[in-house]
Formats: C-alpha cells, sequence, structure tokens
C-alpha cells in the first residue's frame, strides 16, 4: 500500500473525528434541554403541559422518521445558508446535528424516567423548585445512564458520519466510497471498515467504563 | 405543662380528599379535622388503605385536599415547604451523594445561608445526632437499610423545620434495630422540640412514640386516644406496666374492632 493512501486514512481518521466529534457535542447541546422538556411537560412529570409535551414530541418523531441519506439531501439548502459549502467535513456536521438531536433528546428523556420518583419526591419536599430537581437531583441521578446513552448516540453519528460519503461528506466513509466502491479497491474499503470497528470499540469501552466508574447505585 | 396553654401547630379544618381517575374515584378522606399542638408528638394509626398516609401527604403538600384546608402556623398549606421535613417509607435518600453530602442537600435547602464550614459542621453534628459519624462518607448503596434511614432522618434534622412528619419509616427495617430507631426518633424530637406526625400500623410504636394516638378506620378518624407516660420512653421500661397493658388493650380493641367489621362486610354484603 503506497504512503499516499496512508496518507489519505490518516486524514480521513482526522475528519471523521472531527465531524463525529463535533455532532455529538452539539447535538448534546441542543439535545438536553429539548430532552429535559420532553421528560419535564410529560404527564404526572414536575411541569405538567400536555400541549408542550405533544408539539415537541411530534417534531422529534418527525425528524427521527425520516431516513438520513433523505434527510440528508432534503436540507441541503439549510447546510449552505449555515456553513456556505454542501460538500467536506463541516458540511456534514449540519444533517448529523439535525439527525441526531432528537434522537439524543429521546435517549435524555429515556434516562430521565429511569430515575426513581422517590428520589425526585424527596426533592421536592425539602421545597426545591423545578429548576433545582433537573440540575441537582435528575441530572447528577441519571449521569451514568446518560453517559451510556452518549456512547450509543456516538455509534449511531459516527455509522450516519460514513453516509454522509456519498453526496460529498468527508473521513472514512467518503474513502471507502470513493476508493473502495467507485474504484474496487477491496483493501482499501476493508481498511476503512476496520478503522470504523476500532473507533467504535475505543469510545463504547471508553463510555461503558466511565459510566460504571461514576455510578454510585452499585456496591463496590 | 398542660395542653391547653400550648400553641396549635397544625390545624386539619374539615378536610376531604378524593382520588380520581378517569373511570372512578375514591374517597380516601372524608371531613377530617385535628388540631396539633406545639411539641407534639402524635401517631397515625391505622391498617392499610385506611388514608393515615393520605393525610400525611395532605400535610406535606405532595397532594392537595379537595375539601377543606390545612394550616400550618395559621398559614395555609398549598404545597411541599420546607418548614415540613418528611421521611418516607421507602429509601429516598440520592443515591450519587454520601451520607454527608445528602445532609449537605438538606442543609442548603433550609434557606438560612450558613457559610460552608458551619455547613460542614452542621452536617457532621446531624450525623453525629443520629449515631452515623462513622459512615459518613459512605454512599446510600454502601449503607444498610436502617442506617439509610438515620441518615433520612438527620437529612430531614437538617431542614431546621419545626415539624416532621414520618411515613412508616420503620416499616422495612427489622425488630431490634426498629426499636433503637423508635428511641432515636423519640429522643430528637423531644430534644429538639419537634412537632411529629408520624403514621404507623405497628400499635407497640405508636405507644413507645406517641403523646396523642389517632386511630383511624377507612376514611375517618375512630378515636384519639391519649398517652400519658412521661418521655423518654423505652420499651424494656413500659412493657408490663399497667397503663401500658391497658393502652395496647384498649388500642388492640379498636384497631380490630373495624377490621371484624371490614371482613364482616366482605363476606356479608
Amino acid at each position: 500500500m503506497n504512503i499516499k493512501i496512508i496518507n489519505l486514512l490518516i486524514t480521513g481518521i482526522g475528519e471523521t473525528f472531527y465531524m463525529v466529534v463535533a455532532s455529538t457535542v452539539i447535538s448534546y447541546i441542543l439535545g438536553i434541554p429539548l430532552g429535559v422538556l420532553v421528560y419535564a411537560t410529560d404527564k404526572n412529570g414536575i411541569c405538567q403541559n400536555s400541549f408542550v409535551n405533544r408539539i415537541v414530541g411530534l417534531v422529534i418523531n418527525l425528524v427521527r422518521s425520516v431516513p438520513f441519506l433523505i434527510l440528508l439531501v432534503a436540507i441541503l439548502p439549510f447546510t449552505r445558508a449555515i456553513v456556505g459549502t454542501t460538500i467536506g467535513s463541516s458540511a456534514s456536521v449540519v444533517p448529523l446535528v439535525v439527525a441526531a438531536t432528537p434522537f439524543v433528546a429521546r435517549m435524555v428523556e429515556a434516562s430521565l424516567k429511569e430515575v426513581d420518583h422517590g428520589v425526585v419526591e424527596a426533592a421536592q419536599a425539602m421545597g426545591s423548585t423545578g429548576w433545582q430537581i433537573i440540575s441537582k437531583v435528575l441530572v447528577p441521578e441519571a449521569k451514568p445512564s446518560l453517559l451510556v446513552g452518549m456512547t450509543i448516540a456516538f455509534t449511531t453519528i459516527l455509522g450516519y458520519s460514513a453516509m454522509a460519503g456519498f453526496v460529498g461528506g468527508g473521513g472514512l466513509g467518503a474513502i471507502a466510497v470513493n476508493y473502495g466502491y467507485y474504484r474496487y479497491q477491496t483493501k482499501v474499503m476493508l481498511i476503512t471498515v476496520a478503522l470504523l470497528v476500532l473507533i467504535v470499540q475505543i469510545f463504547q469501552e471508553g463510555g461503558l467504563k466511565l459510566a460504571s466508574y461514576i455510578d454510585k447505585r452499585i456496591k463496590r | 405543662m398542660s395542653d391547653t396553654e400550648k400553641k396549635t401547630k397544625i390545624n386539619i379544618n374539615n378536610v376531604s380528599f378524593e382520588y380520581v381517575d378517569k373511570k372512578s374515584k375514591y374517597e380516601a378522606l372524608k371531613d377530617i379535622s385535628l388540631e396539633i399542638k406545639e411539641g407534639e408528638f402524635v401517631c397515625l394509626l391505622g391498617s392499610s388503605g385506611c388514608g393515615k398516609s393520605t393525610l400525611l401527604s395532605l400535610l406535606n403538600g405532595m397532594n392537595k385536599a379537595t375539601k377543606g384546608e390545612i394550616r400550618v402556623d395559621g398559614k395555609l398549606v398549598s404545597g411541599p415547604g420546607i418548614d415540613r421535613a418528611v421521611v418516607f417509607q421507602h429509601y429516598s435518600l440520592f443515591p450519587w451523594l454520601t451520607a454527608k453530602g445528602n445532609v449537605l442537600f438538606g442543609i442548603k435547602q433550609n434557606g438560612k445561608n450558613y457559610s460552608k464550614k458551619q455547613r460542614l459542621e452542621l452536617a457532621d453534628s446531624y450525623l453525629e445526632s443520629v449515631g452515623l459519624s462513622y459512615a459518613k462518607d459512605k454512599y446510600p448503596a454502601q449503607l444498610s437499610g436502617g442506617m439509610q434511614q438515620r441518615v433520612a432522618v438527620a437529612r430531614a434534622l437538617a431542614l431546621e423545620s419545626d415539624i416532621l412528619l414520618f411515613d412508616e419509616p420503620f416499616g422495612a427495617i427489622d425488630p431490634k434495630l426498629r426499636l433503637e430507631l423508635q428511641e432515636l426518633v423519640s429522643r430528637l424530637s423531644v430534644e429538639k422540640k419537634k412537632t411529629v406526625v408520624f403514621v404507623t400500623h405497628d400499635i407497640d410504636e405508636a405507644i413507645l412514640l406517641a403523646d396523642r394516638i389517632v386511630v383511624m378506620e377507612p376514611g375517618k378518624i375512630r378515636t384519639i386516644v391519649d398517652v400519658d407516660i412521661p418521655h423518654p420512653r423505652k420499651r424494656d421500661d413500659l412493657v408490663g406496666k399497667k397503663k401500658y397493658e391497658e393502652l395496647h388493650k384498649k388500642l388492640i380493641t379498636s384497631f380490630y374492632n373495624h377490621v371484624e367489621e371490614n371482613i364482616y362486610e366482605e363476606v356479608f354484603l
């Protein structure tokens, strides 16, 4: 294998990391408040509001039901408006965030729902406000579960980022498509797949380890 | 010191409460009135489903009375508040905080703006008062049920409210430890001059702790029994005494009479 391909792969890894990490971070910045909103406005939630709950739930479900490849193409004008181009790594971040944010919101909601109601009740009995319950009770208690959710979100976004390679996105996905698929270089294809598997493994293991490390509910 | 000299702390006026769901209504409490004096220890005694825990949930503000009102120091109860600390039936400690962290949470909530140093000292002293200094850095999952409830008591004390509400707190704890906890609660409530409402289905527990025992039957107060035994009480001193036996018999009679009635109703109606 020549040096050109190796350099290409190194750049590919860098681009993939950039896309996936940036998308995960931004989708969590947007997804956590959204997930908290859905949780809090739910029936028997801490600030019950079925109107808000239904609207937000509907939007989340709408975006989540569009297949990623179609979403990617459908929001190209939006992508251009934000980053000024529709090709390359930065351009991939936009659709990745759009697709991942509702996913993250659902993950956050599920994590918060796992929190024992007795703990929330105790906080209410101690005069905690809604905001205090969210920031001092729900989020700390759900932290391990949120971290597990984050590793799952990371893996999903990594999968999406590879798809973005089909429509001019950067990273390992683009290399697999351009060299492995269009030019029949099976070796390059296999290497990119192996690299993707490796990245998933590292993040999955790391995330789960960290989650169990900070989980105080387990006897140790 | 007679009761008439003391101030009324909690006033329950003609309170009713209905559990409503889509299909049915269930009246858990019907027109209950009760006055609780400052510094008094009141036990709500009754079998499951008589509404004693519901009454407590109205007192702590988690539920709102369908009819009637509850006043604390003359102020209408409209929701949970730091003037009433609760110890729950289930272990409700925050699992991600140590014993000390849990108590500190209570201190931060009590609205008295202590300095950090004061808070830490207070947390230590509250844990000491429940005999748990040695376990202050343990997480709830590392503590036994009895120890967890001790921390819960310390956390409730940390709110520094005049009123303590207990919702069958020692139901799931083994008898020996339960006795220790009962004596602890009895001692602390006298020491710290708290007004206490304590829900239980255990007659012995009620006699050991209460100044007044409110015996409940479904939805209503059946009778109120005064316990005229000086504090602090020790179980070993009580058992065998004439006054204790009389009280016990009286309570058993009123407790089981209505259970029999219930069975009668179920069988014959």
